[in-house]
């Protein structure tokens, strides 16, 4: 059962409350007030300023500029434009987005109609991953409320803006959250990535202008609003400001989300707030963002968790999904689980990661089966080193990272496997 | 054949969208929902539906993974087996389930009733183990609770 996050701050303080999760108690508790202020007293040039000055980054993995990324749309020409919100969460080590949809969809809703004004767009698609059946029931609820008591539609407000959402559903493709790929999922096709130029703002769904974001994203917008910029840089660095819904999975005691600024140390989330590893184990390394996110020994914990430090130490914060391992983990068998997953959902229109991914799951395998030989580990880092920057999007680098992750931090591992010519940790988990 | 509810139902998506394949895959998850599966016939009626040919609808379906080209058991269970979950027993719970119900995963029954296979992330990384059974989440299982809700299950 999801649960509410063990720490919350201003996103989830009120995700415990059932009301929350309806358009009266939402109501109640302050929502849909920045709306009705973007709407009526702000101009769309005011609110792309404010949101890109309040230095907003993208929650989804690439953490780019949200006002930037608005001021993108053409401002002038007769084609509709569109908003999309990225409900695809599927990056193995993620699970915020979804309490988002659950329990905050009218504050999704609400980042979205302020952002629909911003760029002017005429309709938001709200695209769910498929296995999210009850998170995409919540929103559907949510946006029928909001349709009936004027928020969505036509006349927004009284304020002469309409807009529509439509909530579409997913069906099992990992591929579909890079921001291309649910373009072409979003108009019926296969959900492989568009080669850019042409960006989404001049050539997106259906053909025209679309910004897409990501759900968490959204939802910091009618906070930056309603408090403003001062107020949101309080949390966070100066370059990484606001908080972040943090997922902790794996070897933790109190495994959960936690909503916390940008910049607090991994250590303090690890150690502090997620209890550590249970039965006095310790740690061995950590995966900071997500899967795709190359992984840190127990030596770096002390990170702050911000792009601007994680870079530095050559990994990301990708979507804020820490994955835990302790001192039993086996690290060539979580390069293998790694290494599956990015040749099962590698949508093949790229020889190099349609390809490369099959290669060093193969070679990872016959390692961790005792069966590799010396020459294996160069082999994957010049395969992952020719997929890196190659292809149409950026999966095959999302491949390729946490593999020479692995060979940075954790190489004797996979020598270890090599000499000995079987697995030698027989207490990490089960493959 | 794609019964009328259905295809009114397909009409009312396509009006959704500013070029009716959008409607597609909610098309599509309509028709499994009706038959279980989207056979030759169903496809080459929504060729027709979407004037693209069969095959451009089957290229989808055989994209995406919750869509099936063949009749299926009744009952789909899915053990998520990512690395969040394998860390926390995700593989043991899963050859305990083979077990119980005689599959080598990913695999049928031998009365064809249920369907057991292992799933890639399903955003549930904290409440591992976990399992999909006909949609639906179940979280912080154990073996026992797992073959309690395997057993419970219809026929």
């Amino acid at each position: 059962m999801l649960q509410s996050p063990y720490v919350t701050n201003y996103l989830t303080q009120h995700f415990a409350d059932d009301g929350f999760a309806t358009l009266e108690g939402y109501e109640r508790l302050g929502g849909y007030r920045a709306a009705r202020k973007a709407l009526t007293q702000m101009s769309p040039d005011e609110l792309i300023e404010l949101v890109k000055t309040s230095g907003l980054q993208g929650r989804g993995g690439a953490g780019f500029s949200m006002g930037t990324k608005w001021s993108f749309m053409p401002k002038d020409g007769d084609r509709p434009k569109y908003l999309v919100c990225n409900a695809d969460e599927s990056e193995p080590g993620s699970f915020k987005d979804r309490i988002m949809l659950e329990r905050g969809s009218h504050q999704m809703l609400e980042g979205i109609l302020i952002a629909a004004w911003a760029t002017g767009a005429e309709t938001t698609f709200i695209y769910i991953r498929g296995e999210y059946a009850f998170p995409a029931d919540c929103v559907e609820r949510a946006v029928a409320e909001a349709y009936a008591k004027g928020y969505l539609g036509k006349n927004v407000m009284g304020s002469g803006f309409s807009h529509d959402v439509r909530v579409t559903r997913g069906a099992g493709a990992y591929i579909c959250g890079e921001e291309t790929g649910l373009l072409e999922s979003l108009e019926g096709k296969k959900g492989q990535p568009r080669k850019k130029p042409p960006f989404p703002a001049q050539y997106g769904a259906f053909g025209m202008p679309t910004t897409v974001n990501n759900v968490e994203t959204y939802s910091h917008v009618p906070h930056i609003v309603d408090k403003g910029v001062a107020w949101f840089q309080s949390f966070g660095t100066p370059k990484s400001p606001g908080t972040t819904v943090f997922g902790v999975s794996g070897h933790v005691a109190r495994p959960g989300l936690y909503e916390l600024p940008l910049g607090t140390p991994l250590a303090e989330i690890v150690f502090e707030h997620a209890g550590g590893v249970p039965g006095g184990r310790k740690v061995k390394g950590v995966i900071p963002g997500g899967m795709s996110m190359p992984v840190l020994p127990a030596g770096q914990l002390d990170v702050p968790m911000a792009n601007e430090f994680l870079r530095e130490r050559k990994t990301m914060l990708g979507t804020g999904g820490i994955i835990v391992m302790d001192e039993t983990t086996c690290m060539v068998r979580a390069a293998s689980v790694i290494s599956y997953f990015f040749r099962d959902e590698s949508c093949g229109q790229c020889t190099q990661c349609r390809e490369g991914t099959g290669w060093m799951n193969k070679i990872i395998d016959r390692i961790e089966r005792g069966a590799g030989d010396q020459g294996d580990i160069d082999v994957l880092l010049d395969v992952a080193g020719k997929m890196e920057g190659g292809t149409i999007c950026a999966f095959a680098d999302a491949a390729a990272w946490p593999v020479q992750g692995m060979l940075r931090h954790f190489k004797e591992d996979f020598v270890a496997h090599i000499g000995a010519r079987k697995c030698p940790f027989p207490e990490s988990f089960e493959l | 054949m794609i019964s009328e509810p259905i295809r009114a139902e397909i009409a009312a998506e396509i009006a959704r969208f500013p070029q009716p394949r959008g409607a597609m895959l909610r098309a599509l998850h309509l028709v499994q929902r009706e038959s279980g599966y989207v056979s030759l016939d169903a496809a080459r009626e929504l060729a027709e539906i979407f004037d693209i040919q069969p095959t451009e609808v089957m290229e989808v379906v055989s994209f995406y993974n919750m869509f099936f080209d063949r009749p299926q058991p009744k009952h789909h269970v899915y053990v998520c087996t990512n690395l969040p979950c394998s860390l926390r027993g995700a593989r043991g719970l899963l050859a305990q389930l083979e077990a119980h119900l005689g599959v080598h995963a990913p695999g049928d029954t031998s009365d064809g009733r249920i369907h057991l296979g292992h799933e890639e992330c399903l955003g549930a990384c904290a409440y591992a183990p976990m399992m999909r059974v006909d949609g639906q989440y179940y979280e912080d299982l154990d073996a026992e609770k797992a073959k309690t809700i395997l057993d419970a299950l219809g026929n």
